[in-house]
């Protein structure tokens, strides 16, 4: 054991395999790991964390209703509701903790100062039903962004309003439902195109709107072909939703052709926008023959992911689709800035209606339009130029040691299939478990689906070299000992985590979504 | 530029690794007339946080918030005190900056606060299970009626005239572009519906409001047992989440579905969003649910811990055939949401829910005593006077003198002419005497 000159030990004298082999504590905490009961398994009956004055003594004017019954929540005081979220924080990964490389969901860096500003006196505290006189500011801010998104897409119209992203696909596609209706052709055009890579939400979306979906498959390069397009383009076909870059990490090469065949036949060309940031302020998607793309601004514009969201979907849309978007939206007159909130206004003439109550995220906006003031045009070319970077720094090193599906650059994301695994005994789920025993949250996994075992690493602009460096060396590691035969170091992980691998079966066969007073398990929190 | 992290250096060692000679090289895909050479003009350049900040300020600054104005607007989005502890706890990093629970022990917290919202949400409605939330109350609606219709395999909805203009214009939307329908009631500014002789056996469900979009409070049990007779499902929206600590909750009234709007608890107004969408149902409709869902189960040592569950109703394993589109719930202000309620706790929502109410009856009293006519028998903390005149312009005209007297009903029902001289007014614990006694001296 070595030790200070005063005799106190200065490293452990053990090697442990497994946190969960170490004594078990008298609660179980383990040093700054601690076992957190729920919030119900805590309340002390009498107590509140909150005071609030006297309430007036009046008569009540409730009338026709019978008493509230008892509701069951816990009765806890400040510090200790402080300190149960607190603790339960320290149980969650996160950008701040770390590289944090899920694919196609874009964990840059949150700036604070975004957060600063939606707290702003005048934001925060704005009421959506104030009169427009009282909310010119915000309006202009609405306005802002939108015109930035305008730019940077180089398209003429954005709807704000849609919550996330496949609130986006949703409003994007009824847009294009309603602009096909408006030719007298919804009763023949009912198939959307989409690609066998595509993320789920595509066609979802274009299911619940009463389409047929038709998947086209990519070539051996990871992209679709404009032949493969044409070939089930047709009169019945009312879209194609194309994510670009696609899911894989790659840029579709075909992209112009497919958007004139898909024109020419006239259909509309959805773009599935999740991956802007590897082309943003570089790549006008108006450029690329686009009608419309939804703009995650938790992804591209950094707002935080939250434990997953709120998000933001705003979907930019071409002249053709332009009449279509939702209401509400802004209108400027010389200085004035209006809201339109109603398809009864000759503005909203075409409009396909009402998507979501009072007028977007507007939080998301104050955030996003933050940071594309803080990037400016310039900040952003060089954030999607660094996030392909980093991704063609991590492909090229890795690309020996894993196996890739598709050959070439990538765009800001660098994929893998888990051939190099082949006979290990180790699969990716094992791989990524493995990862976060060495402190990093693993890739996006098993997506896309086209992919065998796939790795979708996406490491962002705001990961330093060194950071990025590090992550190679683990994953270089990592490969060498699942090719090395330790198949069982990879089944035990994770071992330095609050909890071991977790029963998911058991949590879909016997489901259990609440607590009760006499719930399942009594193994502590 | 301070988030990016390279110096030049370390970019050409990165280049040289790769073996490209320049960034742009890697972007050799895309075509090259829609490949810009240099950054987008007529956008400004990068800019430091002292000039963002300026900017930002201005723009702030010329809105009228509510704490800078005597406020009585309620109509879906309420202006609640949020105790400072929540605001600090949200944003922790750990909360504010990670993603959806994908890899379970790593994110334990989120799954477990999750478990603990899902619990909170189905105590305070009154069901058997709740979801990990929707994107607002206005959307989780939407996802309701489509619900309604995949249990009942029916297709047919009645909206009650008592209903959120904002969310009946999104079921009309919903069914204007789907195989859905909606019948939408006329709009009951009087609490004169009866929406039982509409029921058929083609409805999937019967969606009201509680308190009503003007602020009536309804018994639902006979609406309840009326659904049931015909197979219907009783949807209930509560855009006041407050009112559950001082009212009946809709479960117990015989709801199958209860959506709400969270934004009371925890969250700011914030020009509307985002907000938190509740979704509560009963269990045997679990599997039909929208969105997200935690579950509680066990690790591989037998220790209690919580995973997303029930993922095969959801696109990115269903796809065409998902339950619903929907990808994201509203984390951060769930988490927002259920830090507000552990805070109050059982009597401290009640005591909020009463301080809410003394507050609007005391406002209520002071306009009567000056003329007014309160339509309303029973209310919340929200309810509804006739002016005799119509309420925009009035309402336009206070705003001047930053008073924001309340929600004139033509905002949200703009077809209804018979609606327009009415003003929707709404107290909180945040009303003051001297906010109502100026409401009255400007109203009577």
């Amino acid at each position: 054991m070595s030790m200070n000159t005063q005799g106190r030990p200065t490293a452990p004298d053990l090697k442990v395999a497994n946190v969960n082999d170490l004594p078990e504590t008298v609660l179980g905490h383990k040093g700054l790991v601690f076992e957190e009961k729920l919030l119900f398994e805590q309340s002390s009956p009498g107590t509140c964390g909150v005071d609030l004055p006297l309430a007036p003594m009046v008569k009540s004017r409730l009338h026709v209703l019978k008493a509230r019954e008892s509701i069951g929540l816990p009765e806890l005081a400040e510090p200790q509701v402080i300190r149960h979220y607190t603790r339960l924080s320290q149980k969650n990964y996160a950008i701040d903790t770390g590289l944090y490389p899920l694919g196609s969901c874009t964990m840059k860096h949150n700036p604070r100062l975004n957060e600063k500003m939606t707290r702003l006196a005048g934001l925060a505290d704005l009421h959506p039903l104030q009169p427009a006189s009282t909310t010119q500011g915000a309006l202009q801010l609405i306005h802002e962004l939108a015109d930035w998104l305008m730019k940077l897409t180089g398209m003429p119209a954005v709807a704000m309003s849609p919550a996330a992203g496949a609130h986006g696909e949703y409003c994007g596609m009824l847009a294009i439902k309603a602009a096909i209706a408006d030719k007298g052709e919804a009763k023949t055009r009912t198939k959307v195109i989409v690609p066998e890579s595509a993320h789920g939400t595509n066609p979802a979306t274009a299911a619940s709107l009463g389409f047929t979906v038709v998947p086209v498959k990519a070539e051996a390069d990871g992209r679709v072909r404009a032949e493969a397009v044409k070939a089930v383009l047709g009169p019945d076909v009312a879209a194609i939703m194309l994510t670009n870059p696609n899911t894989c990490g790659l840029f579709e090469r075909d992209i112009i052709d497919i958007a004139m065949a898909v024109r020419a036949a006239g259909a509309y060309f959805y773009c599935d926008g999740a991956n802007f940031n590897a082309i943003v302020g570089r790549v006008r998607p108006a450029d690329l023959g686009v009608d419309c793309m939804h703009i995650n601004l938790h992804k591209t514009f950094s707002t935080p992911h939250g434990g997953g969201g709120p998000g933001a979907g705003p979907v930019v849309l071409s002249e053709r689709l332009a009449p279509y978007a939702p209401v509400p939206f802004v209108v400027k007159t010389g200085e004035t800035l209006r809201l339109i909130e109603q398809t009864t206004e000759k503005e909203a003439a075409k409009s396909i209606g009402r998507l979501k109550g009072f007028h977007g995220q507007m939080g998301m906006f104050i955030r996003a339009l933050t940071y594309c003031l803080s990037h400016g045009a310039d900040g952003l070319w060089q954030a999607s130029g660094d996030a392909v970077l980093n991704a063609n720094y991590i492909a090229s090193q890795l690309k020996t040691i894993m196996s890739q599906p598709y050959a070439g650059y990538c765009m800001h994301e660098a994929l893998f299939d888990d051939t190099f695994l082949k006979d290990t005994g180790v699969t990716t789920l094992d791989f990524a478990k493995a990862m976060i025993d060495e402190g990093y949250h693993p890739m996006t996994m098993y997506f896309p689906l086209v992919v065998h075992g796939a790795f979708l690493i996406e490491p962002t602009e705001s990961e330093s070299k060194q950071a990025i460096d590090d992550f190679i060396k683990v994953m270089i590691s990592l490969a060498k000992r699942a090719r090395a035969g330790e198949a069982d170091h990879f089944a035990a992980a994770p071992r330095f985590t609050p909890r071991a691998r977790l029963d998911e079966t058991r949590a879909a066969r016997q489901p259990v979504l609440r607590w009760q007073a006499s719930t399942l398990s009594k193994s502590g929190g | 530029m301070r988030y990016l992290p390279h110096s030049d250096a370390d970019r050409a060692s990165m280049l040289a690794t790769i073996g490209a000679a320049e960034v742009d090289s890697l972007f050799a895909d895309v075509p090259d007339s829609a490949h810009l050479k240099g950054p987008i003009e007529g956008l400004p350049r990068m800019q430091s946080e002292i000039e963002v900040e300026r900017h930002m300020s201005a723009l702030a600054s010329r809105n009228t918030g509510t704490s800078a104005a005597v406020s009585f607007l309620g109509g879906g989005a309420y202006r609640h005190h949020v105790p400072a502890a929540v605001d600090h706890l949200i944003q922790r990093g750990e909360f504010l900056t990670s993603y959806t629970p994908y890899q379970p022990e790593i994110s334990q917290g989120t799954l477990q606060m999750l478990f603990e919202f899902q619990t909170m949400v189905s105590m305070l409605t009154g069901m058997e299970v709740a979801n990990a939330s929707m994107y607002d109350g206005s959307t989780a609606a939407a996802e309701a009626m489509s619900m309604a219709c995949r249990v009942t395999g029916r297709n047919k909805s009645i909206i009650s005239g008592g209903v959120h203009g904002h969310y009946r214009d999104i079921l009309a939307t919903q069914a204007k572009w789907t195989t859905q329908e909606v019948l939408l009631a006329p709009v009951d500014a009087q609490d004169t519906e009866d929406l039982t002789a509409l029921i058929d056996a083609n409805t999937a469900c019967v969606m009201v409001q509680n308190p009503s979009s003007f602020g009536h409070l309804r018994d639902l049990s006979k609406l309840a047992e009326a659904c049931q007779a015909k197979g219907a499902l009783l949807v209930v929206i509560v855009t006041e989440v407050v009112s559950l600590g001082l009212l009946a909750s809709p479960g117990s009234m015989g709801a199958d579905i209860v959506v709400a709007e969270g934004q009371s608890l925890g969250n700011p107004l914030g020009f509307g969003g985002p907000y938190v969408g509740l979704f509560a149902t009963r269990e045997k409709y679990m599997r039909q649910m929208p969105g997200r869902l935690c579950g509680e189960t066990v690790d591989a040592n037998g220790k209690r811990g919580f995973v997303l569950t029930l993922s095969t109703r959801e696109q990115h394993i269903r796809r065409e055939k998902a339950t619903s589109n929907i990808c994201t719930n509203a984390g951060l202000c769930a988490l927002a949401f259920t830090i507000h309620l552990s805070l109050l706790g059982e009597q401290g929502l009640k005591k909020l829910a009463l301080l809410n109410h003394a507050k609007a009856v005391q406002t209520a009293e002071k306009l009567e005593a000056a003329g007014l006519r309160v339509i309303n028998t029973g209310f919340f903390n929200e309810f509804t006077v006739d002016l005799g005149k119509p309420a925009a312009a009035l309402v336009d005209k206070l705003a001047e003198k930053k008073i924001l007297a309340g929600v004139p009903a033509s905002r949200l029902y703009p077809e209804a002419k018979e609606v327009e001289n009415l003003l929707i007014i709404a107290a909180t614990e945040l009303t003051t005497d001297a906010d109502i006694y100026q409401l009255a001296e400007v109203l009577k």
